[in-house]
């Protein structure tokens, strides 16, 4: 009963905070830099560990379907087809959403959250500046934009991934590989992974800005807040991604 | 002139400030003093709308400030510099951009006009050679003076300024009281100072609003105060050993 009250105050919470973030803009020039400056902090400061997880995760998945798909009945294309779909429809959305909730999402829960105990946040309300508003608003449009980006590079390089392990290992010829990544291309899935992408970006974003916002006490509060931010955005996550894919493939 | 009528803050069912009345006048240094817990920084918190008063108005003028909503309240916000207890100076910009940063958010003064009123305001708190250094790379005295700039850049009706001197030696504490004092005269702001230093209260108290468990116990100023025969502001006044030998130097004289 406790459990469902605080889940219940919680939520609330969260909605009345997002209210405040999507009012109007004080200065929407203020805002556009910093928006550029989420952008960095964001999505281009994840690129490069994008980069080399989607870059192994890609031979894995290879790897491990051609090792374990060893009979003559299947055609060996099915690899590349297995990759591809794989890093589409999952790997590059989900699997970097719950990376992106651990690395963006902890960054922004701490960051607010030591704005909140260092009175910074009490500064910008004393100014008359709507600080949800200015300091969270960037942190979700940067996410929004960059996370279906960062998705599209990830199935990119875990594709690239796949296909130089097959180069490097030979554990199929390449052109079955190559005809299998074009066999049966539903450009749907593409999509889908988007949206899925889009709605985390989100999820991550709002829910850890909710957490470092409404920090309350002092250091040790803030590391907490930016576990909670990390479990619940995954958790989040994960949920959102049965419900869509229900929703969208069925 | 910021008038409080009978202002109270409960927190759960603890009362911390109970049914305050008092003024704050133009161009005087007003001070809030009392102990640790004494319920100083929740009744300053009150006074600039971070904390929502359980009863009681809080008047900015003839403004009735508590009544207002968040977009009426901007107006008066735009008016109000505050000194936080750790400065509170944007950790991410350096020390000229966080005393732009009014000027972004509030005018519509070119760059170079910002950068100019920006030196200015530093200038005038004595800080020099440090526009682009970070929070992290000045001293604890020099960021008050920062935030100190800061606060003033907007030439602000109202000042605030919570425990200025903590966590600093007397030296530049004097210095920070001496700046606010001259700020205050200067800019004819109403001036409201948090603090249980003594020598704050000493130097620059032209009016002492003394709190005690949440209530107002003593009205003043620092010619008074010492001759008060209030025993809780004794108390407090003569822990402090300098005060206690200004006392005994009265009263030889």
């Amino acid at each position: 009963m406790w459990a469902m009250g605080n889940l219940l105050y919680q939520l609330g919470s969260y909605i009345l905070l997002l209210g405040k973030v999507f009012s109007k803009p004080e200065k929407k020039r203020i805002y556009y830099r910093q928006f550029l400056q989420e952008l960095n902090n964001i999505g281009i400061s994840s690129l490069g560990i994008v980069l080399i997880i989607s870059l192994f995760m890609g031979s894995v998945v290879t790897l491990q379907t051609a090792y374990n798909t060893e009979s003559p009945f299947l055609p060996k294309y099915l690899i590349g087809l297995g990759c591809r779909d794989s890093m589409i429809l999952e790997f590059s959305s989900t699997m970097i959403a719950l990376f992106m909730a651990g690395k963006a999402g902890s960054n922004i829960a701490s960051e607010l959250g030591t704005m909140r105990i260092t009175e910074q946040i009490d500064a910008l309300e004393i100014m008359g500046i709507n600080s949800a508003s200015f300091l969270i608003l960037p942190k979700i449009v940067a996410s929004l934009f960059f996370f279906p980006l960062l998705t599209i590079i990830s199935i990119i390089t875990g594709i690239f991934g796949g296909w130089l392990s097959v180069v490097v290992t030979g554990v199929i010829p390449v052109p079955d590989f190559n005809y299998g990544l074009q066999y049966a291309f539903n450009p749907f899935f593409v999509t889908y992974t988007l949206i899925k992408s889009t709605i985390f970006a989100f999820i991550i974003s709002s829910i850890s800005s909710y957490y470092g916002y409404t920090v309350e006490g002092g250091a040790l509060e803030v590391g907490r807040a930016s576990t909670k931010a990390v479990v619940y955005s995954s958790i989040n996550v994960l949920l959102f991604n049965v419900i869509l894919t229900q929703l969208l493939l069925s | 002139m910021i008038r409080v009528e009978h202002l109270t803050k409960v927190f759960d069912d603890k009362v911390v400030l109970e049914d305050i009345t008092c003024t704050f006048e133009k161009g005087k240094t007003n001070l809030i003093i009392g102990q640790s817990g004494s319920g100083k920084t929740v009744l300053l918190k009150s006074i600039v709308g971070l904390i929502e008063p359980t009863e009681g108005d809080v008047y900015y003028g003839d403004v009735n400030f508590t009544r207002l909503s968040f977009t009426e309240k901007k107006d008066i916000r735009k008016k109000i510099g505050m000194l936080f207890q750790g400065a509170a100076l944007f950790d991410s910009a350096t020390v000229e951009e966080n005393v732009m940063f009014p000027l972004h958010m509030f005018t519509d003064m070119s760059d170079e006009e910002k950068r100019e009123r920006a030196n200015f305001c530093l200038k005038r708190v004595n800080v020099v050679n440090a526009n682009h250094l970070y929070p992290a790379e000045i001293s604890g005295g020099m960021k008050k003076r920062v935030a100190l700039a800061r606060a003033i850049v907007l030439n602000p009706d109202y000042l605030f300024c919570d425990e200025p001197n903590s966590g600093l030696d007397p030296q530049t504490s004097i210095l920070i009281d001496q700046l606010i004092k001259e700020i205050t005269e200067e800019f004819q702001t109403v001036t409201i100072v948090n603090t249980h230093d003594m020598n704050s209260v000493m130097g620059i108290g032209e009016k002492i609003l003394f709190i005690h468990e949440g209530r107002k116990v003593w009205e003043g100023n620092n010619k008074e105060i010492l001759s008060s025969d209030n025993e809780i502001l004794n108390k407090f006044v003569f822990a402090n050993q300098m005060a206690m030998e200004l006392k005994k130097a009265r009263g030889n004289k």
